[in-house]
């Protein structure tokens, strides 16, 4: 255990103090107790940044469970810096912000901070440990910890609805990415990523390489919302907002972001990541973008924005994979150029949403709503919060000189470079990355046009809000947009202050291959290319979003525009429903409450089971020689005895059937006699003596009962069974005796007969087997007939509820 | 004699199983019984038929019937002679209870 462990298991640890402040502390905002964790964790974390950016890693070791191989091993590398630094320093913020969000009076806050220190540790598990099962035991505590918090407010469908489509997704996704972790360990025998980097090269060649690949990258697409799996991020949205801007835009969401970044070095270079990577994110992008456009409410706009943002990273997470493939410096800087974009990128994202995520929740905290339709004309009212969403949306449009630019300009450098790639098949299709990103761009324009203009132009309507008095948030609420805010700009002008120290270790843990062959001029980002070709597509953004949101009127009307849902909502919905139905469907049919039914499955499996195997082992057989000779008398025996059993369904009076029943049992004891069974012969005669005066004291002594008839009605299905049932015994008892002779050992009785006496010094061999050979059976057969005598005294006396007497 | 005794227990079993198949409880308890006697004559074919005496030692015979497949049946019987007047009892009180022996009337509520 080092000070890395405890400081990641430390929110765990204050999770379970909060209770108690909460409860002992009333007159102090709970957050603020929290307030300080991840302030010091940040602090903490940023004495890594020396050793990070030297290229240098930290690792340190705690076994959990080393016979499995399972380590609890920290370990800390540029990418991971870079996720902790997000995680601790948006976290800081963000419970500075929940503070004066959340009222100390009437919100349940211990439930609140338990959930988000719960989920801001199992955040930090993920990317700084080093074992694939910690990290997946970290992973479900963060979809687990992201469902309770989105459920916060339990009361309101929504909320349980969206917490459990996210949970149900997001679980789906995890399972997979178990299996492929298992996969990656039947390959590697190691859970270790740094010993999997190690072996990438078998771990390409195996054929399970695909599946376990498709596993994971299942689990990375559920968690970072990519397409199709995209749906439960804007229903997550019924969170708090502190929630959403925290998990749903900067964290969690970015947890598949790193899973991919993180197997990079494994998968990369490979033309399945490659396509699979940059196609579904492109896709994702597109779709999220156009659907971002059709929303009404802040935060879903926001939504759907994150989602096409975070396509945005993974392809080019995709895009960068490409320079594993090439040894050379020219196309291995060319395409990491991607990598780079998509880590930029990633931590502008994080800065730019999670500022408007906190205005967004300024403007519904002071105002009621967050419906475009009913905002407008905030712009002089709350002055600040309009001056941080202009920076924060001119950003995510990738305006200069805001850091959004930057990363956009990266982004087309990226995909342009695509184009040029001669593997893989790009020379033919890789025309589509440029056309869907500018289309892509676009929208996004447009969007951030429309949730700008119509939330803080126009004209002010005061009937539209329910507060009396709208005006500006309390400045506690300012601080952390406004941070963000700034940092969006400071990153816009001086972005080589993130480049050398945290960008360039991160690429170096994304492609490590490929940073011996980088030429240095890449890290130098700035703002002026000069007239390339990006310059020009950024151009045409702005021209033809400007042109789409100036002509809004005519199109708006459309009813594709109307509609919010994404229409894969019916998917998921319908097909959860059809689950749901059709299990209860297939339960109904199986289980009917009737006895016969029941019996009915248990033969028909049996018997099908049986002859199956029998014919499959081929084991019909029948021997018809060295057999004992048939008396005469047997025969006339065996035909009464068959006579008497097969009456026995079509009696219709249960006196005759009761006496039917003794005659079959006397007969079985003549049976006996027959085969020299003493013992058996008397014991059976007695038995069935004993059942036959019960049946008669159970069934005839009956008032009620002795009107009533029997009705043997005759069931087709039910004789087949019983045919088959009868048939199959007969066969497994034809071919049992017909290769007895093949068994390779001799009957143990005559060990038996020759030692009875010495041993026992009596002469009856049964009774001795029974008291003396094998006492251990006598025994519990005894405590059985204790057991059922027992019972049978319980039922007949004793009465529960007193209804009725005997 | 073991063919002839094959086809026995395979009657036995096939009414047997006819019997558990039906409506009523005294029906599936004779079924059950008849089944149960299927099974022990079953463990005694299965055994040689053909050997001689009793498997008594005061015979002085040369061959002895098997001991070991007659003393399982003997355990058996007496356990099945104790979980039939078991059912027997409980059929009783499920008729007093309930007045009906009609196994497709007692199916409960679906909430049980």
């Amino acid at each position: 255990m080092t000070w890395l462990h405890l400081a990641i298991i430390s929110p765990f640890l204050l999770a379970i103090l909060i209770p108690f402040l909460y409860r002992y502390a009333r007159n102090i905002h709970t957050g603020w107790f929290v307030f300080l964790l991840p302030l010091a964790l940040f602090a903490y974390f940023l004495t890594y940044v020396p050793v990070t950016s030297g290229g240098g890693t930290h690792q340190a070791n705690l076994p959990w469970v080393p016979s499995l191989g399972i380590y609890f091993n920290a370990y800390v590398d540029g990418l991971s810096l870079l996720f902790a630094l997000l995680i601790t320093g948006i976290g800081a913020l963000v419970v500075l912000y929940s503070i004066y969000y959340l009222s100390k009076k009437t919100e349940p806050l211990h439930n609140f901070y338990v959930y988000l220190m719960m989920f801001m540790g199992a955040m930090l598990g993920v990317v700084l440990t080093d074992n694939l099962i910690v990290i997946y035991v970290f992973w479900e505590l963060t979809s687990l910890a992201s469902s309770l918090l989105i459920s916060y407010w339990f009361h309101r469908q929504a909320s349980i609805y969206g917490a459990q489509k996210s949970m149900m997704i997001t679980v789906f996704g995890g399972f997979s990415m178990l299996g492929g972790f298992s996969l990656l360990y039947v390959m590697t025998d190691t859970f270790s990523i740094q010993e999997i980097i190690a072996q990438a090269d078998q771990v390409v060649e195996s054929p399970l390489f695909l599946p376990a690949m498709l596993l994971i990258l299942l689990g990375a697409f559920t968690k970072s919302a990519q397409f199709p799996f995209h749906i439960w991020l804007p229903d997550a949205m019924e969170a708090p907002t502190p929630v959403s801007a925290y998990l749903h835009s900067a964290t969690m969401v970015k947890a598949g972001i790193y899973l991919v970044a993180r197997l990079t070095p494994v998968f990369g270079g490979t033309p399945e990541w490659f396509w699979l990577l940059s196609g579904f994110g492109i896709l994702t992008l597109t779709w999220g973008s156009i659907s971002a456009v059709r929303q009404k409410d802040l935060k879903g706009i926001l939504a759907f924005s994150t989602i096409s943002q975070l396509g945005l990273i993974m392809c080019l997470l995709g895009l960068g994979s490409a320079s594993l493939y090439f040894t050379d410096a020219d196309e291995t800087t060319m395409y990491a150029t991607a990598t780079l974009a998509a880590v930029f990128h990633l931590v502008n994202h994080a800065t730019f949403k999670g500022s408007l995520f906190m205005t967004a929740g300024i403007v519904d905290h002071e105002t009621g709503t967050r419906d475009i339709r009913k905002l407008g004309g905030l712009m002089t009212i709350m002055p600040v919060t309009f001056t941080v969403s202009l920076i924060g949306t001119a950003a995510m449009a990738g305006l200069p000189p805001f850091n959004g630019f930057l990363s956009k300009e990266m982004f087309f450098t990226g995909v342009l470079n695509a184009t040029e790639l001669n593997i893989f098949n790009m020379e033919t299709v890789g025309f589509i990355f440029p056309v869907f990103a500018w289309i892509a761009s676009i929208f996004t324009f447009l969007y951030c046009l429309i949730m700008f203009f119509r939330t803080f132009t126009g004209k002010f309507e005061p009937s539209n809000y329910e507060v009396d008095h709208v005006h500006e948030a309390p400045k506690g609420m300012l601080i952390s947009p406004v941070i963000l805010g700034s940092l969006v700009i400071i990153f816009g002008f001086f972005p080589n202050l993130l480049t050398y120290t945290i960008l360039e270790p991160a690429m170096a843990a994304i492609i490590p291959d490929s940073m011996n062959y980088i030429e240095s001029a890449i890290f130098n980002i700035y703002h002026w290319h000069g007239f390339n070709a990006e310059i020009f597509m950024t151009l045409g953004v702005v021209a033809f979003g400007a042109l789409l949101f100036i002509n809004m009127g005519k199109w708006s009307a459309l009813s594709i525009y109307q509609k919010e849902r994404d229409p894969l909502n019916r998917a998921y919905d319908g097909s959860l429903d059809g689950l749901i139905t059709g299990s209860q469907a297939v339960t109904r049919i199986q289980m009917t409450g009737l006895l016969r039914d029941y019996f009915a499955f248990m033969l028909v499996f049996m018997v099908m089971l049986l002859l199956y195997s029998m014919f499959y082992a081929d084991a019909f057989a029948i021997n018809t020689q060295d057999l004992a000779p048939i008396s005469p008398h047997m025969w006339v025996l065996t035909i009464l005895f068959i006579a008497a059993t097969l009456v026995m369904p079509f009696i219709n009076h249960r006196v005759t059937a009761i006496i039917t029943i003794g005659v079959i049992g006397f007969l079985l004891a003549l049976f006996f006699v027959v085969f020299r069974a003493q013992d058996l012969a008397i014991t059976q005669l007695l038995v069935e003596t004993v059942l036959v005066i019960l049946l008669l004291l159970a069934f005839y002594h009956l008032p009620e009962i002795r009107k009533e008839t029997f009705k043997p009605v005759f069931k087709l299905t039910n004789a087949v069974i019983s045919v088959a049932v009868g048939v199959t015994v007969t066969l497994i008892a034809f071919s049992a005796h017909a290769m007895q002779h093949e068994r390779p050992f001799g009957a143990i009785s005559e060990y038996f007969i020759e030692n009875t006496y010495e041993l026992t010094g009596g002469q009856n061999m049964v009774n001795l087997i029974l008291v003396d050979f094998r006492a251990i059976d006598t025994i519990l057969e005894v405590l059985v007939l204790a057991i059922a005598a027992l019972g049978v005294v319980t039922m007949i006396k004793l009465r529960m509820n007193g209804r009725e007497d005997v | 004699m073991e063919i002839l005794m094959s086809i026995t227990v395979g009657v036995l079993f096939m009414v047997g199983t006819y019997m558990i198949l039906t409506k009523s409880i005294l029906r599936v308890i004779l079924g059950l019984m008849l089944m149960s006697h299927g099974a022990h004559l079953l463990l005694l074919v299965m055994a040689d038929l053909k050997a001689g005496a009793p498997p008594l030692l005061g015979e002085d015979a040369t061959a002895f019937s098997d001991p070991l497949p007659q003393a399982l049946i003997l355990t058996a019987i007496v356990i099945s002679f104790g979980v039939t007047s078991f059912l027997l009892v409980l059929a009783y009180r499920t008729y007093k209870a309930h007045q009906t022996d009609d196994l497709e009337k007692l199916r409960g509520t679906a909430d049980e």
